[in-house]
Order: structure tokens, then sequence, then C-alpha cells
């Protein structure tokens, strides 16, 4: 964003807004995330072709652009290395995500502000990037000087440096960072309890409030979209009009839609509540199961650009204490 | 490539050699690999990911006997789109493979037990190679039942190997269809109306169960009510799955990927999921 420019975010809003000063990097997370580099939303895999009758498959050069990421956020750091789990930590290995994954340049942009929909504090993955950079700048901006404090995170990052005016870091300044950060945190727009998530999903499937957030929720994706975690995919086939060739193209897909869960007579999840459970217990709970960690980074963004506001912070305290939101009656007791 | 991984979304070219008609709906396809190299080593339970060159992709189990590495059998029934397009291939035809992929049926951990193998339509195929393996090594194991539904006579899956193995005095295999049809002389009615009476002793029993989930369901509460323990009860599951490896997400089951976790699984440990409904 340019100088002079933030934005402001809340459930369903993201506006634009102008700031009085000579900030950088004085924004949130917008809509995209460095996933449509990693894992990016269409990708051809193979090509299939007919010659004399016999299918041939033939394979894309392998073609892996080295990427330079300015201005990651701690929470999308962290988003990385949960994909960096999924997909290169089984006995299978996405080879497409490995290669770009190895050869990026990552630099962090701790955060200073917190936005609206933020909780990163809640989820340990920020304000403050901890590991897993290149190089992590915290910006600051006092009356008599505009710096940034660097934290150099590997080799490659150190050698940057040395091409960029710099001096040594004073104790009072790494303070300032320090304090920056921690303001940050302070500030969250959102706050997620976390204890006991796991068996709180679990133990809620037949929660009520699971038909209450169906009612709102459009299925419309654009959660699953902005987020920077969200990873599954569905494969399609194309093919050219005389069929002699046929191309394999992986392209995101979300688990809000029904055809999502289809299998010969129907889809399992039919219902929106079914999917809404599904997504919000798949983050939170059964990712712990799967892959070590929880599935979300506390990056707000499927708050912000869900177009009715529908909140995942506020779904998972009215499923532990109950508490209806909004005027509807909801039984309080747990009907597991 | 320089790659040390081989790319697990990439298939193999095999060739159609031969095809076999097994009801009017299911086929049974024999592959052979086009490179020469006709090996390959499965376990029984484990699928394959079939492609239909300009059509899709989808999981077959695999229905062949694993001690014969050579040949490789699946046995499919025509409903959509890919398996009518592979209902549509002929001797010769290309199809690209695969696999082998997911877990298998416990047949190793069910030495010195009896085995019940309780199978529900198409459900027969995805249980044939344990019976194959059970079979090869049939001093291994107490009793071997095996008690299979099917919806009509015509529609009993591999008619001359279950009356082959009807004929062994060394297996129990008992039939039943949903409605019988002139000549039709067996038992009529549910598969799980034969588990109060099939010769196995429940408490040193595995039982393997694979069919539509509402036939697994009540399969498990009749092994249950005779005192089978849930933890030595083996159920196969499906679900959408577009890659097999767990990226897609297609196959998520609770905490559990289909494709990498299953597709078999022992009861105790899915219990919880498997008694909910859209999970
Ligand atoms: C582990 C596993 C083993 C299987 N083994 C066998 C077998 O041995 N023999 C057999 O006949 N069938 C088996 N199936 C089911 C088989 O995969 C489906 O019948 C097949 O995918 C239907 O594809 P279609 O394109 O013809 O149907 P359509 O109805 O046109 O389906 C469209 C798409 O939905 C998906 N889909 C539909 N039904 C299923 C389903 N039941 N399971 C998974 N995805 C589905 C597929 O991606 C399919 O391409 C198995 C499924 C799984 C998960
Ligand atoms: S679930 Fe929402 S808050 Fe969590 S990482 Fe995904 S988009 Fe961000
Ligand atoms: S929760 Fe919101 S963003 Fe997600 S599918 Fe429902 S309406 Fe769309
Ligand atoms: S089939 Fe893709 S994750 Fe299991």
């Amino acid at each position: 964003m340019p100088i002079g420019w933030t934005d402001e975010q809340d459930g369903g809003t993201y506006r634009l807004k102008e700031r009085d000063d000579e900030a950088l990097f004085g924004y949130q997370v917008g809509p995209h995330s460095w996933k449509k580099y990693l894992h990016p939303p269409r990708r051809r895999l193979w090509q299939a072709e007919m010659r004399d009758n016999h299918m041939v498959i033939v394979d894309d050069e392998p073609d892996y652009p080295r990427y330079a990421f300015f201005g990651v956020r701690s929470c999308e750091l962290n988003a990385i290395t949960i994909q960096d789990t999924v997909f290169t930590s089984g006995p299978y290995v996405d080879i497409g995500y490995r290669e770009r994954r190895k050869q990026a340049f990552i630099v962090v942009v701790n955060c200073v502000e917190a936005g609206g929909t933020c909780f990163c504090a809640s989820m340990n993955t920020g304000p403050q990037a901890e590991q897993g950079f290149d190089l992590a700048l915290t910006e600051l901006l006092d009356p008599n000087q505009h710096y940034f404090v660097v934290d150099i995170g590997s080799k490659a990052g150190a050698a940057i440096i040395k091409q960029v005016p710099h001096q040594q870091a004073q104790e009072q300044e790494h303070m300032a960072a320090q304090q920056a950060v921690a303001q940050a945190a302070r500030q969250m727009g959102r706050t997620l309890d976390t204890r006991d998530i796991k068996m709180l999903l679990y133990n809620k499937y037949e929660h009520p409030r699971w038909d209450e957030v169906a009612r709102r929720c459009l299925s419309c994706t654009n959660c699953t979209l902005v987020c920077p975690t969200c990873f599954c995919v569905s494969i399609e086939e194309q093919t050219d009009l005389n069929g002699q060739t046929a191309e394999r193209w992986q392209r995101w897909d979300s688990c809000f839609t029904a055809d999502f869960s289809y299998i010969h007579g129907g889809s399992v999840r039919s219902s929106a509540s079914s999917r809404y459970r599904q997504w919000l217990t798949h983050k939170l709970a059964s990712w712990i199961d799967q892959f070590g960690t929880s599935g979300c980074v506390g990056c707000g963004r499927c708050i912000t650009w869900c177009p009715v506001g529908i909140d995942l912070t506020e779904e998972v305290r009215a499923l532990r204490d109950g508490e209806p939101r909004i005027g509807v009656a909801i039984p309080t007791l747990d009907a597991v | 490539m320089s790659t040390a991984v081989v790319d697990p979304m990439r298939s193999v070219v095999y060739e159609v050699q031969r095809i076999r008609k097994e009801t009017s709906d299911t086929f049974t396809l024999e592959l052979h690999s086009t490179n020469g190299s006709n090996d390959f080593p499965f376990a029984a339970g484990q699928f394959n990911m079939l492609y239909v060159f300009g059509v899709g992709e989808i999981p077959i189990s695999i229905s062949g006997d694993p001690s014969k590495h050579r040949s490789l059998i699946h046995t499919t029934r025509a409903v959509g789109l890919v398996t009518g397009a592979m209902r549509q291939l002929k001797r010769g035809d290309s199809i690209g493979v695969r696999g082998p992929f997911g877990s298998h049926w416990p047949v190793e951990h069910a030495t010195g037990y009896d085995v019940v193998i309780v199978a529900g339509g198409l459900g027969l195929a995805p249980v044939r190679p344990a019976l194959y393996h059970i079979l090869h090594h049939r001093e291994k194991y107490g009793n071997v039942v095996l008690l299979y539904g099917s919806r009509t006579p015509n529609d009993i899956l591999f008619r001359r190997e279950v009356e082959k193995w009807r004929a062994r005095l060394d297996v129990d295999v008992h039939v039943t269809v949903d409605r019988a049809i002139h000549p039709w002389r067996g038992n009529v009615g549910v598969v799980t109306r034969m588990i109060p009476k099939a010769p196995f002793d429940p408490l040193n029993t595995v039982a393997f169960i694979c069919g539509p989930e509402i036939m697994m369901r009540f399969t498990v509460l009749e092994l249950q009510k005779r005192g089978v323990t849930t933890d030595k009860i083996f159920i196969s599951m499906e679900r959408n799955m577009k890659c097999a490896v767990g990226f897609c997400g297609h196959c998520q089951w609770g905490p559990n990927f289909v494709c990498k976790d299953g597709p078999v699984f022992d009861y105790a440990s899915v219990k919880h999921f498997f008694e909910k409904r859209e999970i």
C-alpha cells in the first residue's frame, strides 16, 4: 500500500483510510496471502497424449521460480510453516511446493499495529516473528527518525544486509522495537480462547450452534480461499477438441461446496451446517491430530472477507458457553 | 529430473490385458504394465488411482491375489462418468495407474484368530485379496467365515469363485440376497441376519467388514452383540478422493485422511466419527 494509507478491518469490512504519517508498512494483511505463490490457485500437473491409440504421459519442464517475499507478517510465516508440514512432511511430497519453498527468500515485517480482526497473539503466531525468516524488519517512526530494526535470520539475509547501508542497533533501538511489537500484541482486535480447544470441538459435533451459523453462511468459500493455511484442491481434466491431448489441472477447492464430499449417491456433507462444522473443526481441532499444530494462525482474513461477517472467534465462544450472539434462542444444553 | 522423490501425482501407463464381465454393471480389468516390469506388490485392502484418458481419475481397490504381483486386478461397478468410461475400455487400451495407496486388512495380526469376513454388494471386491491371503495360509487361522449379501442373485459377484469357496470344507460361506429371483433357493434377507448363527468364537475373532456404510453399521452392532470387541473389528471406508496422498483434503473424515490413514480402520479408533452423520 502507498505511504499515507492504511486499512480498517472488521467482520465483513475492509476499508482504506488515510494515515497521517510516513509509515511504509502501516497496514495489515489483505485478502491475498503468499499461498498463491507457493501453492498456486491453478497449476497443471501433467498432460497425456494419445499416440497411435496409446497413452503417453507428458511431464512439463520443471519451472520453479525463485521468489523473494517482502513484507511477510508473522502470522503468514507461521502459515507457510504449516503448509510446509502438509506438503513436505509426510511419506508423499508435493515436489512443486517443495522446490518453490526451498528457494524462497523471506523478509518479515513485524507488526507494530494490529488490525480489527487480528488474533495472532491468541494463536501464538505473532506479532513478533521468532524464526524461519531471512530478515525480519521492525518499522519505527518516532518524531526524530524513521528507521528499521533488522533481525538477521540466515546467511542469505546477512549477505543482503551487507549491501544495504546500516549500523549496529543500539540497546535503546532494540527496546523500542520490542515495545512497538508488544503494543501490537495488546491491540488485537479479536481473541480466541484455545484452552482444550481440540476436545471442545470434538465434543460439540451435535451442538445447535452449527445450524444457527449455517443460516447465515452463504457457502461462498471466501473464507477458505483467503485463509493462508487452507490447502484443499481439486483435480480437473481438460481435453482438446480432437481428443488427442488431456491435461490434469489442480485448482484450489473448498470444503464449503457440496461437491467436495460427493460420493456416488450424494454428498457426505449435504447440509451447510455440516460444512461449516467441518471447516472450523478442521482448522482448530483435527488439524492438531493431523499435523501437530492448529490450522489457524489468527490472521483474521476469514472474518474480514466473509460477506456476512461470520467470525470464528465468536463461533468458538458460542460453542464454549452456549451463548447466542444474535437474537436467536439456542438451548445451552450440550447435545453430545 | 533431479528430484529424488517421484511425483506421487503422476500416473504410470498400463494396458488392459483382460476384461471380465462380472454382473450387468460390474466388470474386472486385468492390467499389465507397458514398460515390461510387471511387478506390483500390494497389501490386501489397498487401492489404486485409475485414470481414464480424457475423463478423470478415481480410487478403485485392488481385487486380485496379493501373492501374485504380476497381474493387477480391479473390479469396478459402472456408476458414473469415469467408471462408465472405464467400462468402454477394450483389450490393449491404455489406463493410468498410481498406487498402491492406503492401509490394509490386518491379515498378519489376525493369525491365530477366527476370521469373519462380512461383505455387502461390491464390498466383496476389496476383501477378496484378504480372503486369498487367508486361504493361502489357511493353517494359521481358526475358523474362516464369509458372509456375503447381494441385492439379487444376479448381482452376486465372483459367482463361480464363491461357489468354489463354498465347496471347501475349511471355509464357511453363507450368501444371502435382498430380493430373491427364481430359481434362487438360498437365504433371503440382510447379511447381518447371518451373524448370530455364524460359527466363530466371539472372544477370539477378527472381523473384516466391507460394504455400504449402513450395512457396516448394523454389522458392527450384531458383532458386538455376540461379544466381538471393537478393536477386533475392521471396516473399509469410502470418501471422495482426488489425490490419495493427503494433499487434496477431500477424503477427510474427522482427523483421518481416508486415503492415507485408511481406507481400512479398526473400529475402536474411529467409533466416535462413524456413529455421527455428515462428518
Ligand atoms: C478407497 C476406495 C476404494 C474403492 N474401491 C472401489 C472398487 O473396488 N470398485 C468400485 O466399483 N468402486 C470403488 N470405489 C468407488 C469408486 O471410486 C466410485 O464409484 C467412483 O469414483 C465413481 O466415479 P464416477 O466418475 O464413475 O462417478 P460419478 O458419479 O460421475 O462421480 C463423479 C466424481 O465423484 C467422485 N466419486 C463418486 N463416487 C465416489 C465414491 N464412491 N468414492 C469416491 N469418490 C467418488 C469421483 O471423483 C468421481 O469422479 C472406491 C472408492 C474408494 C474411496
Ligand atoms: S482460519 Fe481465518 S484467522 Fe485462521 S488462519 Fe485461516 S483465515 Fe486466518
Ligand atoms: S463462513 Fe462466510 S466466507 Fe466462509 S463460506 Fe460461509 S459466508 Fe462464505
Ligand atoms: S484423497 Fe486427497 S487427501 Fe485423501
